[in-house]
């Protein structure tokens, strides 16, 4: 299908905004004001352009869609395409869904340097897009590593007072694991002489060299996940973030570690992601039950959801690793909902940062009083976080479980814990803030939302609603890509046992 | 019909709650009590068409999940069961609702109130309407938030926090349990939906699965996994403690949530799910030990507490411990006959203390009461009604229900039965005792409270009143209405296919020895009368007695020290874990060895390489001599070899 390429129009739209704020001249104020607008326009008609994709989606087929290819390095066999499949389609919305969001939350946090800034934000979305769209692997990698470079610049220049600190100890975290990744796409070059992946899931890498591969892989989308113990950038990483940051990292950056293990591990290396399951459940396990802990005892409102989404991850992995239908769309699902509500929370974090500067849960307390809004909306988002039924957040936990408990009841079990420390953090967290007297002077003539906050979390409040009310159009374009990845999965695992029984 | 009934509520809750504090108090009262009353209306027709001439019905609405082998609709379930609950939840919710307009008249915060209990009442309507394990699980954590948001509703008091988180985290240590027993559902009947895996059921009683590396009996395991969930709900023991401090909330909170629905659930879950516990015997029995022992024990604390909601608050939890063990015997009918008849009285007796409270100005502390009689008349009787009928004295709703329930223990002949056959009994005892004692030390003999509140005390409005008057008639006519249909000839016409009974003990305990039909009668005599010697007669007698026998005194009277032991076993030791993996674990080791731990070391390495390169000519002459030296050294030896 060569028509029009909508995945490249979405992808590179954010980059016509950056043009555009590169062109303005004139005073501070008002490059100011235009590169907001900008930024702000296009993010939303990016996101529009992406709605188109989910409106013309065929859910019937597990055929990657909306497909572009373009010679790119022929002696290489490396070309530039696209393509996005029921795995891969929503993190390009989520994506794109997102962006307009932070754009809307800096509007008035971010007072020095704002035309880079949106620069920063609209060259991050591109990445991100990208790295969701790419057929390529190493077109992949490069959108994968380029999202590093914005990010960085975002925390080292926007952030807070040990920005610098965050900011490389979340680079170098993040490039270590690549720079392993980036060695094992070689090695995969070198087996199949292509790094097309549809090419790459079709190909049988040899036993013995799915292990290290895997572990290469392992070490790359574990830290972006990021997985015990490997988590300890994310907390520091948010803590100094700007609002915005934080929302995209945990929003969107987070998830392209498990889309990694999706589209790479599993379906590319099914013999060593089988023998690898335990590994990632006990680790998957320990996250959810060592960070729900270390978040009961957080004292700043960012570290606490910080490390609840290490906890969050957790599901995804364990769910992703069952190789069960319900387990894998439980794992996609978790992404998404934790995509829409660690990101709502950090934005409610941001609410009260704006007019107090501080996240200490200590200086907040009585805020239902002054701002009953804000306290309706972070509810929700709270019990979001907590997966109470009717939430998106529930959807996606229940869905992991049921797979887990086919493959491992321990593994049920232990995860199921996690249900019980969740609520006790969250609502302790939320008593802190929001319940109490209101006793703090400054405190007193805290306002309440105003318009563009409300505009802010109005989709996402019905975003999480309508995922728990009614996810049905969410997993039915799942659903085929996931069955057919299992199908293969479970092929690739027989054939291999088929052999070694021969082998004997 | 069936729809409007249980989303009515809903439709009440959210114009209250968003569109109530612009439009007033009046406006945010009825738009939810109206709707509630009509769903009531409708519920009594219901009622009618479902149980009495067996038109039940499934209302599908719409698929929720379906994901593989994993389909789950939303859907309204209406057979006798549920239509007997939703009468009981719509009765009692409007009842509720009409009182809490007097009660809460003086709050700031009126439409929150009211749409939190509007929205309380649909998803305990969804949960008792459930057709399938997640939709029940939807109502059951549903529910659980609006009685967080219930308990803290008054969130400028610490303790009602407090207070509030518990209830929630206690209740998800049960849900921990009810959710693992849903996946194990699906794991053993690859289905969600009631109809589906109640039909599989025989199929599978003899198999066993793998659980946690051990070959455990599947359906034991699941049932048993399900009813811990039902426990956190219910408050039985061991995850009781959370109930008695949900009387931080308002007095209409404890009446409709802590009284007569919610904490009922967990009874409903199991009856509801009979066919599957019918064949789980071994969960049965354990049913029948806690049931048995909450009754007891809850009755016991009941005796020694001084905070008049406090008393009521354990008299719930050991009344749910008698609906427990009903349970587990395999009186399922009797279980809710009491089920109804306690959410009448219950809610009687908690909406009139609330009246008691109201008209003393907030005061709970019976030692600052008595002597109200004359200036409560009304309430004052209604509460002894309340409870006579708590202590199951002839003919009023009690006595029915309580009867068939000992009876039905008594006649199930086993070892557990008689064990929960004698803790009820005693718990009868203590009942009437601890009530009298409530009713002795509120209203009667010489007032203790000050001159001033004294002056104050005054009959409630009518507004509160009416709605008790109608809970009374509930806790004398329920019991002799509706026992011929619950419990007697009329049985299995009425409850149709929505109870599994393998064995009618109903009908053995029908045939039960006569002594076992007047014993409770007669516990109740002579705990009505002991209470009157002690706290009528011989005033200074309780705290003789209790300085005699001190260590059991305190023992009870500090609840069984449950608290104590989970904040030492629990809560302590995981904010201790939680710094302590953080500190050290994240801090000192990951960080400490990783990142930092790398930085530190480059850092140093760099340091001496600098340090290295002096610019003194003969330190560079010396190095490349040493060098000299090896590299010769080494070619020597190489070249020898």
């Amino acid at each position: 299908m060569e028509s029009f390429p909508v995945l490249s129009l979405t992808t590179f739209l954010p980059l016509v905004g950056v043009l555009f704020i590169l062109i303005v001249r004139g005073d501070e104020e008002t490059v100011a004001r235009n590169a907001r607008g900008a930024a702000l326009w296009t993010s939303i008609g990016t996101f529009f352009v992406s709605i188109f994709l989910w409106i013309n989606f065929d859910t019937s087929t597990a055929d990657f869609q909306f497909v572009e290819k373009h010679e790119w390095i022929p002696a290489f066999n490396i070309s530039y395409h696209l393509g996005v499949d029921g795995i891969s389609m929503f993190f390009v919305l989520l994506s794109t869904a997102l962006t307009p969001l932070c754009v809307l939350a800096s509007w008035k946090a971010i007072k020095t340097r704002v035309r880079e800034y949106m620069i920063a934000f609209l060259i991050l979305e591109t990445m991100m897009i990208g790295t969701f769209a790419a057929l390529d692997f190493l077109l992949f990698y490069i959108f994968f590593e380029g999202v590093l470079i914005p990010m960085f610049i975002i925390i080292g220049v926007w952030g807070g007072e040990r920005r610098v600190y965050s900011a490389f100890k979340f680079f170098l975290f993040t490039l270590a694991g690549s720079v392993l990744l980036l060695a094992a796409i070689l090695v995969l070059h070198f087996q199949a002489g292509t790094t097309d992946i549809p090419t790459l899931l079709a190909f049988q890498v040899p036993a013995e060299m799915q292990l290290w591969i895997w572990l290469a892989f392992f070490a790359s989308f574990a830290v972006k996940l990021p997985m015990w113990p490997v988590h300890t950038w994310l907390p520091d990483a948010h803590v100094e973030a700007p609002t915005a940051g934080s929302v995209i990292l945990a929003g969107v950056l987070l998830k392209m570690g498990g889309y990694g293990f999706l589209r790479f591990s599993l379906p590319m290396l099914p013999l060593a992601s089988d023998q690898f399951t335990p590994l990632i459940y006990t680790l998957s396990v320990i996250a959810i039950i060592y960070t729900s802990l270390v978040a009961l005892a957080q004292e700043d409102m960012k570290k606490l959801i910080a490390y609840s989404s290490v906890a969050h991850m957790g599901f995804v992995t364990i769910g992703i690793f069952t190789a069960t239908q319900q387990g894998i769309q439980g794992g996609i699902f978790q992404m998404l909902s934790h995509g829409v509500i660690s990101a709502a929370l950090f934005l409610c974090v941001g609410v009260v940062y704006d007019r107090i500067h501080s996240r200490e849960i200590s200086r907040y307390g009585g805020l239902v009083e002054r701002m009953p809004k804000y306290a309706l909306v972070f509810m929700v988002f709270m019990l979001g976080s907590v997966g109470l039924p009717g939430t998106s957040g529930f959807i996606g936990e229940f869905m992991v479980l049921i797979g887990a408990f086919q493959d491992n009841t321990w593994v049920a079990l232990l995860a199921t814990t996690g249900i019980i420390l969740g609520a006790a953090y969250m609502l302790y967290l939320y008593r802190r803030v929001i319940f109490g007297k209101l006793e703090k002077a400054d405190l007193k003539n805290i306002l309440d939302l105003e318009p563009r906050e409300i505009a802010i979390f109005t989709p996402l409040l019905v975003l999480v609603l309508w995922m728990g009310l009614w996810p049905q159009p969410f997993l039915d374009v799942m659903d085929v890509s996931v069955s057919n990845l299992l199908q293969n999965y479970q092929t690739a695992l027989n054939a291999a046992d088929a052999i070694t029984v021969v082998g004997r | 019909m069936f729809t409007a009934t249980i989303f009515l509520p809903l439709i009440g809750a959210i114009i209250a709650g968003f569109v109530g504090s612009r439009l007033g108090n009046r406006f945010a009262q009825l738009v939810t009590v109206l709707p509630m009353l009509a769903s009531a209306i409708l519920a009594c027709v219901i009622l009618y068409t479902v149980g009495f001439e067996g038109q039940g019905e499934t209302v599908h609405l719409f698929t929720w999940i379906d994901v593989g082998t994993l389909e789950i609709s939303w859907a309204l379930r209406f057979d006798t069961l549920t239509a007997v609950m939703v009468f009981v939840v719509t009765v009692v919710s409007a009842m509720v609702h009409v009182y809490s307009i007097g009660y809460m008249s003086h709050d700031p915060h009126i439409p929150r109130f009211m749409a939190y209990l509007s929205l309380f009442t649909f998803f305990m309507l969804a949960l008792v309407t459930a057709d399938n394990f997640v939709q029940m699980f939807f109502g059951w954590e549903g529910v659980g938030l609006c009685s967080y948001l219930l308990i803290g509703f008054w969130f400028e008091k610490p303790t009602a926090n407090a207070a509030a988180i518990k209830a929630f985290v206690v209740n998800r240590v049960g849900d921990f349990g009810f959710l693992l027993g849903i996946l194990g559902v699906f794991f053993a009947f690859g289905s969600l939906d009631f109809d589906t895996v109640f039909a599989a059921v025989p199929g599978v009683a003899d198999q066993s699965f793998n659980f946690l590396g051990a070959d455990v009996h599947m359906l034991t395991t699941v049932c048993l996994l399900l009813f811990i969930g039902a426990m956190g709900k219910s408050a039985q023991i061991g995850l009781h403690t959370w109930l008695p401090d949900a009387m931080e909330g308002p007095t209409p909170v404890s009446a409709l949530i802590h009284a007569a629905t919610m904490v009922t659930a967990g009874v409903f879950m199991v009856v509801r799910l009979s066919p599957m516990f019918e064949f789980a015997p071994v969960a049965l029995t354990v049913i029948v030990f806690v049931g048995g022992t909450t009754a007891f024990f809850a009755a016991t604390i009941g005796l020694t507490q001084w905070d008049i909601k406090r008393v009521i608050a354990y008299s719930t939890c050991s009344q749910l411990g008698y609906m427990f063990f009903a349970v587990g015997v395999g009186a399922y009918p009797a279980a809710i006959f009491h089920l109804m008849t306690h959410a009448f009285f219950k809610a009687l007796l908690f909406l009139g203390s609330g009246s008691v409270i109201h008209g003393m100005h907030d005061e709970q502390d019976m030692r600052r009461m008595g002597g109200l009689f004359p200036k409560m008349k009304v309430t004052g009787t209604l509460m002894w009604i309340g409870s006579l009928a708590l202590a199951g004295v002839p003919v009023l709703a009690g006595f029915w229900s309580k009867d068939i329930i000992l009876e039905s223990a008594f006649a199930a002949h086993t070892g557990m039965g008689l064990y929960a056959f004698w803790a009820g009994i005693a718990a009868a005892l203590m009942t009437a005792f601890y009530s009298w004692r409530l009713l002795f030390l509120t209203f009667h003999g010489k007032t203790r409270a000050d001159n001033h509140t004294f002056e104050g005390v005054h009959e409630s409005p009518p507004i509160m009143i009416a709605p008790l008057l109608v809970l009374a008639l509930g806790a004398i006519f329920s019991g002799y209405l509706a026992k011929e249909f619950f419990v007697g000839d009329g049985m299995e016409a009425f409850w149709g296919t929505s109870i599994l009974m393998l064995h009618n003990v109903i009908e053995d305990a029908h045939h039960a020895p006569k002594w076992v039909a007047q014993l409770p009668t007669v516990m109740a005599a002579i705990g009505i009368a002991g209470a009157w010697l002690m706290y009528m007669l011989r005033p200074s007698w309780p705290g003789k007695l209790a300085a005699l026998i001190r260590p059991v005194y305190q023992f009870v009277f500090s609840k069984w020290y449950f608290d104590e032991l989970y904040d030492m076993m629990f809560i302590r030791p995981s904010f201790y874990l939680g710094r302590g993996l953080w500190k050290s674990g994240d801090g000192a080791v990951i960080d400490g060895v990783g990142p930092d731990g790398i930085a530190a070391a480059t850092r140093d390495i760099a340091g001496r390489a600098g340090r290295m390169q002096s610019g003194y000519l003969y330190h560079y002459a010396f190095a490349m001599l040493i060098g000299i030296v090896l590299f010769a050294s080494w070619f020597l030896f190489g070249f020898f070899q």
